[in-house]
């Protein structure tokens, strides 16, 4: 699309208004990964944008067909969505589970409950702090950071590894919480209700902050619902959905806790601002998941008796469940072997970032860096 | 003690006097009354760069370098001896005469703003008198450097870059420039020494007070010279690229704007060149409202060194403010950033220049 301006340069010929084309990414600051948007700039504003994704591809689906047993897919599953291991291997686990028509022991489900939320505060975290990183302020970022440690280190204690945990098996779990786990949990919430609101001052409150992301990035609820949006996606365009309340699994049904969802507070509902408070206060509420567990945690058995390769009958099942993300789906056949025949995993992050083009045209390039945020995409999890 | 150093500096010609006494002076002490202000560049930078690290870290939690030297502190110069020895590469497509002459032009720039600042009573580089417009012409400069940074590097983010950075230091030299107006009106000098010497005496006479005037005017004066002295720091903060208004490098939108494919020394520069030029702003800020060289507290610790000192101490006061706000704050967007400088800080500034006027003139 080229136009002309009515003036004419020194040679005579008219003076050309063209678009730029500009690649942001693979290794752009503020992708959150290996993204590459190809951006169509009019200046500073964005006439559309289209993302190229695919570089963290690793054959997540493939491998899965290609191990020796249904348990051996779990480490796959924690590479997925890197910021949200224990959310995945539960996905997986407990679509295994249905297929295999198992209950695991109640232990078991106030562990994982308690496992996941503390990872959704961790990704959480993240995903607000480097929204502050996108936003131009670093501050925020290594707050966040500070207090993903405490968990990390909870995580740490428990299984030894602070990234890719390994720790929720089909039928159960690896091995017990440690002793001392329960208390150090319970300090650890006490310890973090008083930062998120420290970080709401300094950052969610702050006029510019708000400036630069209300009214940005506006996905009305219907849009939402048609791209498939889910997660906080979709809750910051005011639709009260969550797996956890909506389609029950493991024993969230058993506490108290609210669905936030956003109110246009500061401006559109749906915008940028809708979408990250969603997050901070779904931090506060999983604080909440977490203690009334660690109170009702019962004692027992962390693993279901299993045989070691594990044969679900032929069949096929889809479950999703609630992560950091949104809506991650686990679809497994099984033929009767002890490998699956299929898994496919559909990742909410994929599913979010599809919607981007959509609501970032006609916005300015900071703006797009505004939206890219709070899409709050994993690579990991968008290529598999 | 202090009279003798007096006399001494007194004794001294090159450093007693300024410019227009020093005509008939042999070319070398040019070249040191020039060469002092670059010392007191490098000198200065090493320690902002060591602050910045430090208040930052401070601020976030965490430690910043804590093993070159007792708590990091021989850190910067490490980081320069490493920026000395990198390879400065210069992109194929690049256009190299201008890309090399760029970050150099920055410094100049504002290297050449530092011949009007008066360090103390005794020693200003050059005593001219309409130095408050000389700097705001020279500083000036730095824009072309960064242009030129950003079209040579031949990048689309650093030209991205250059070009908010020319709009950016464009439309905030004018409130800067009113701002000043404001101090100018009050002493009726552009000198900054006559200025300066203007606000002897101690706090209460700071122009940021209202300066030293009758009582009554020096009340009705006071709103309007703070609400100016506010804006000229927020103006200053937008002159020299720092957040909130830190748009030509913002990291997450323009990976590192004009800046993007500098390396080595060259990008060492542009760095003591921000740096010098967040000393520069803020040395014309205390100037002009808070006495420059003057001591709060009358003629006690006044005097040539003392005024060195104190003149370093607000300089650095208001460098440390703005880091402060650096690791505080979020960054404004391209067309906030206009509209607080053309439809917030412009009527205000008329409004004040009207008033001043107005309240001087009774």
């Amino acid at each position: 699309m080229i136009d002309t301006l009515p003036i004419k340069t020194s040679t005579g010929r008219p003076l050309r208004k063209e678009e730029m084309v500009i690649n942001m990414g693979p290794q752009h600051p503020s992708t959150h990964g290996v993204l590459r948007l190809e951006v169509v700039l009019d200046g500073e504003i964005v006439v559309d944008v289209i993302p190229h994704m695919g570089y963290l591809h690793r054959c997540f689906e493939k491998h899965s067909e290609h191990m020796t047993n249904y348990q051996q897919v779990i480490p796959y599953a924690d590479r997925m969505d890197y910021l949200a291991s224990m959310n995945n291997d539960w996905g997986y686990a407990l679509a295994v589970e249905r297929l295999l028509k198992i209950e695991v022991p109640p232990r078991v489900e106030y562990i994982r409950v308690i496992m996941a939320e503390l990872q959704r505060i961790a990704s959480h975290l993240i995903a607000v702090g480097t929204y502050g990183i996108d936003m131009g302020a670093f501050t925020p970022f290594l707050w966040c950071f500070r207090d993903r440690e405490r968990i990390l280190d909870l995580f740490e204690m428990t299984c030894g590894a602070r990234l890719l945990y390994n720790y929720i098996w089909v039928g159960g779990l690896s091995h017990d919480i440690p002793p001392g786990f329960v208390d150090k949990a319970k300090a650890f919430c006490k310890y973090f209700l008083p930062n998120i609101k420290e970080l709401n001052d300094l950052l969610t409150y702050n006029t510019i902050f708000v400036k630069r992301t209300a009214d940005i990035g506006v996905l009305p609820a219907d849009v939402a619902i048609n791209y498939a949006c889910s997660g906080p996606m979709l809750r910051g365009s005011g639709v009260s959905f969550d797996l956890r309340r909506d389609d029950p699994y493991g024993v969230y049904d058993k506490f108290e806790w609210n669905v936030e969802v956003g109110k246009g507070e500061m401006g559109t509902l749906g915008d940028c601002w809708d979408r990250y408070i969603v997050r901070v206060r779904e931090m506060e509420q999983s604080v909440k998941i977490i203690e009334q567990a660690l109170a009702a945690i019962p004692e027992g058995d962390v693993q279901s008796a299993l045989p070691k390769r594990i044969r679900p009958d032929a069949g096929e099942i889809y479950v999703r469940t609630e992560t950091p993300r949104g809506e991650l789906g686990f679809y497994v056949i099984s033929d009767g072997s002890a490998t699956p025949y299929r898994v496919k995993a559909r990742a909410p992050a994929f599913v979010n970032l599809s919607v981007m083009s959509e609501i970032s045209r006609g916005c300015m390039i900071a703006d797009l860096v505004a939206i890219v945020g709070s899409v709050d995409i994993v690579l990991g999890e968008v290529d598999r | 003690m202090e009279d003798i150093i007096k006399n001494a500096l007194e004794a001294i010609p090159v450093l007693g006097h300024s410019l227009a006494n020093l005509l008939g002076t042999p070319p070398g002490v040019y070249v040191v009354m020039a060469a002092l202000p670059l010392v007191f560049i490098l000198l200065y930078a090493l320690v902002t760069m060591y602050m910045e690290m430090k208040v930052s870290a401070h601020i976030q939690d965490r430690l910043a370098y804590m093993y070159t030297g007792w708590h990091g502190v021989l850190q910067p110069v490490a980081d320069i001896l490493k920026l000395i020895q990198k390879e400065d590469t210069i992109p194929a497509a690049a256009d190299k005469p201008l890309f090399i002459l760029a970050p150099y032009l920055v410094f100049i720039g504002t290297y050449a703003g530092f011949a009007a600042i008066p360090f103390s009573s005794m020693y200003v580089g050059s005593d001219l008198n309409i130095g408050v417009l000389y700097i705001i012409a020279v500083s000036s400069i730095v824009v072309v450097g960064i242009l030129m940074s950003g079209w040579a590097s031949n990048n689309k983010w650093s030209l991205f870059g250059a070009m908010r950075s020319a709009a950016q230091l464009v439309s905030y030299e004018i409130p800067s420039a009113l701002a000043i107006l404001v101090a100018v009106m009050i002493t009726g000098s552009m000198n900054l020494q006559e200025i300066n010497h203007f606000q002897d005496g101690g706090i209460q006479n700071w122009l940021a007070f209202g300066g030293p005037l009758p009582i009554a005017k020096k009340l009705l004066l006071m709103p309007f010279t703070l609400t100016t002295f506010f804006i000229l720091f927020v103006a200053s903060l937008a002159e020299v690229n720092r957040t909130p208004f830190d748009l030509p490098e913002a990291e997450s939108e323009l990976v590192q704007g004009f800046n993007t494919e500098y390396s080595g020394m060259k990008f060492a520069i542009f760095y003591m060149a921000e740096y010098a030029n967040m000393f520069l702003v803020s040395g014309v800020a205390a100037t002009l409202f808070l006495g420059g060289w003057g001591s709060p507290f009358g003629s006690f610790m006044s005097g040539p060194v003392w005024g060195v000192f104190w003149f370093v101490l607000k300089g650095m006061f208001f460098v440390f403010l703005q880091v402060w706000l650096r690791w505080t704050l979020p960054r404004l967007r391209v067309d906030q950033l206009m509209y607080v400088s053309w439809k917030v800080m412009m009527p205000f500034l008329f409004v004040c220049i009207l008033a001043v006027g107005m309240i001087l003139s009774f």
